[in-house]
């Protein structure tokens, strides 16, 4: 706990300070870029984008290695990560618009494809006797161990870019994510604001290449954007609050691993990600399953209640017990099931209600105002008072019911 | 045979100069849009005029919303020329308000209806400048004139299918244009939105502003549109509706599809 804590105030060690930095800066971006990703549903490209980065890093390796160096220039192996993203991205469309493959196909081939070649790329590599191959596997996974003062100023500045970029485009984004056609026919060009958030999303899948690896990158793309939809129903809060998810998550994740010496960095911000999505899942206000759940219990209440009372008012038996319980508790009736005096009079304004229903429906035109009725909604709610008054006079003077 | 029945065989010379189609809203000509090998439309001249209700009419597959997507650059022509108001499309965009069918959107988006509204006006806000009291008023205004002035701050997935349809035209009144495109606008839509947004168009029209509505009721046509444009992938008849709007017309835009006795009704004025 006291690691943890050294590690949350960045009290841990150079290493770990550098690596917790780079990590809330990457989060937070990942959150922001793939908010749009979420909202343009291109979720699923951003991860053959990502799985096809390995070919790159391999080639870009060896093409190192043949010139001489060690191979493990981070720039020029992120430089081929980000080309043979580029191709992969570009093969996923071009196979959609060419080929009847719909896109979830194009993407499974792209992805599995560019990996398995990557990966067998990986194998060659490790056989080689030139340059320092140890390690070239950690961009599978991320690993933060050896992570260097450049690295973070890469992830920072990248992301800082990222951020201003996606301040910027948010407006044409948020357009065209919502409806292209309308977008279009207002001058945007869809295409290259596509192209735009799929280079963000890029940068991103690239510059979090060496914390939490190519194949845990989608998650930090796509956990905080989904978990801000649960807490507002604007982009421009969604924007807000997926970053901070995504810098929460990168934050804490990165501190906790610092703790023990072989937690794995991008595993566990990503698994935090996920307990701040589960959390927001249950617990968030309306949208939530918890919510869900009071709500239809009340709704249920409502339900019991009102045909407790038209019950009450038409002198029928009783026997639901959940209706008995509601009754009891809203004193409409005693414990021994006879109606009070204030159930009598709930229950005669019930059938008074459903009368006035029943008038309303024979003398107005209007369906949208009559088609509202659903046995629950106050009829109050949707009529005037002048208007109640004229059914009232169609249905005569109020008359006692339930008098036992 | 009516008198005046203007078919698309014998139209060619009306489009023939540009001064034509600089009193024309929209005027399209040899317009041929496909969808693979099969032409959707083929070599459709129409022409809209300034200050109309125009009705775009035609079986299911006819190609009457793809007519108004090729038209404002939302689908590639195979052939074809456009011009509003006598320009190209590039430089007539902010003159153009189109209101897609409902269908085309995700209602789940996470945005408000007053949100939805403001895209409108996105031509005046750009990249950058905030959203300001004047920009806010237009958009309350728009909101109000379809009458969902109390629903702004709704999240859009909870409106009505009719309410969905009435913050679409908000959104295009928002963006204060000569020329307003609809794309089936009376589509699934409840009777009293119905009569929200043929109050507006007329409203509009009464302005001097021009609208050009897909359409598939041809019960209403009559009532509510005064220039009328019948497509069945070739151009079949277009003009004034006391005209054009013919039981002649209409079985030929339709085929078989229309029976002796609906075509009856639907023609007050029949000869």
């Amino acid at each position: 706990m006291a690691g943890f804590l050294d590690a949350v105030l960045l009290q841990a060690g150079y290493n770990a300070g550098l690596v917790t930095i780079g990590a809330t800066l990457l989060g937070f971006a990942a959150g922001m870029a793939g908010t749009f990703l979420f909202l343009r549903k291109r979720a699923l490209v951003s991860d053959a984008m990502a799985h096809a980065t390995l070919p790159g890093i391999a080639l870009a390796f060896l093409v190192m290695v043949a010139f001489g160096g060690d191979g493990r220039n981070l720039a020029g192996l992120l430089l081929g990560a980000g080309a043979s993203a580029l191709i992969g991205l570009y093969l996923v469309d071009w196979i959609v618009r060419r080929t009847r493959l719909a896109e979830d196909a194009a993407i499974g081939a792209v992805l599995s494809v560019f990996f398995g070649f990557g990966v067998v790329l990986l194998t060659v590599i490790q056989s080689l006797d030139r340059g320092r191959q140890a390690g070239l596997e950690d961009f599978l996974l991320g690993a933060t161990a050896g992570m260097l003062m450049q690295d973070a100023v890469l992830i920072a500045v990248g992301g800082a870019l990222v951020v201003a970029l996606i301040v910027i485009l948010r407006r044409p984004m948020t357009l065209v994510a919502f409806d292209p056609g309308h977008a279009a026919a207002l001058g945007l060009r869809v295409g290259r604001i596509d192209l735009a958030m799929m280079g963000l999303v890029m940068a991103i899948t690239v510059i979090g290449l060496t914390l939490v690896g190519l194949i845990l990158i989608i998650a930090l793309l796509i956990i905080p954007p989904v978990t801000a939809r649960f807490w507002t129903d604007r982009v421009a809060r969604m924007l807000l609050i997926a970053g901070c998810v995504g810098g929460a998550a990168g934050y804490l994740g990165a501190a906790l691993s610092a703790t023990a010496p072989d937690l794995p960095t991008g595993p566990i911000i990503v698994l935090i990600a996920a307990g701040l999505f589960t959390f927001s899942l249950f617990f968030v206000p309306r949208r939530g399953v918890l919510a869900a759940v009071l709500a239809r219990r009340r709704f249920q209440a409502r339900v019991h209640w009102r045909q407790g009372l038209l019950s009450l008012a038409r002198a029928e038996p009783i026997h639901d017990p959940l209706t008995l319980r509601i009754l009891r508790a809203a004193g409409a009736i005693r414990p021994d099931g006879v109606a009070t005096d204030k159930g009598r009079a709930l229950a005669a304004k019930s059938l008074r209600d459903e009368r006035r229903w029943d008038i309303a429906r024979a003398i107005h035109q209007d369906t949208a105002l009559t088609g509202r009725y659903d046995g629950l909604t106050p009829i109050e709610e949707v009529f005037t008072a002048d208007q109640i008054a004229d059914f009232d006079a169609r249905i005569g003077p109020p008359q006692p019911v339930g008098a036992v | 045979m009516p008198e005046r029945l203007r078919l698309a065989a014998d139209d060619g010379a009306m489009l023939g100069d540009h001064a034509d189609a600089a009193h024309a809203a929209l005027s399209v000509r040899g317009m041929t849009v496909s969808y693979g090998e099969k032409p959707a439309l083929f070599s459709v001249d129409a022409t809209f005029p300034i200050g109309a209700m125009s009705a775009i009419i035609g079986p299911n597959g006819a190609g009457k919303s793809t007519f108004l997507k090729a038209a404002l650059g939302l689908v590639p022509m195979v052939s074809g020329e456009v011009q509003f108001f006598g320009l190209p499309l590039a430089r007539a965009r902010g003159r153009i308000a189109y209101v897609p069918q409902r269908a085309s959107v995700d209602w789940d988006f996470p945005t408000t209806v007053i949100d939805v509204v403001l895209m409108g006006r996105y031509r005046s806000l750009g990249l950058l400048r905030r959203v300001g009291r004047a920009e806010m008023a237009l958009a309350q205004e728009a909101l109000a004139r379809v009458g969902m002035e109390g629903f702004a701050t709704r999240q859009i997935g909870q409106l009505s299918g009719g309410q969905q349809q009435r913050v679409f035209l908000a959104r295009a009144l928002a963006q204060q244009a000569d020329l307003y495109l609809l794309d089936e606008p009376f589509a699934g839509v409840d009777a009293a939105t119905e009569r929200a947004i043929i109050a507006v168009l007329k409203d509009l029209n009464a302005a001097g502003k021009s609208v050009i509505a897909v359409h598939h009721d041809l019960s209403t046509v009559v009532d509510y549109f005064d220039h009328v444009f019948m497509v069945n992938v070739r151009a079949m008849a277009q003009g004034p509706v006391p005209e054009a709007f013919t039981t002649a017309a209409l079985s030929q835009t339709y085929g078989g599809r229309l029976g002796a006795g609906q075509l009856d009704q639907l023609h007050p004025a029949r000869s």
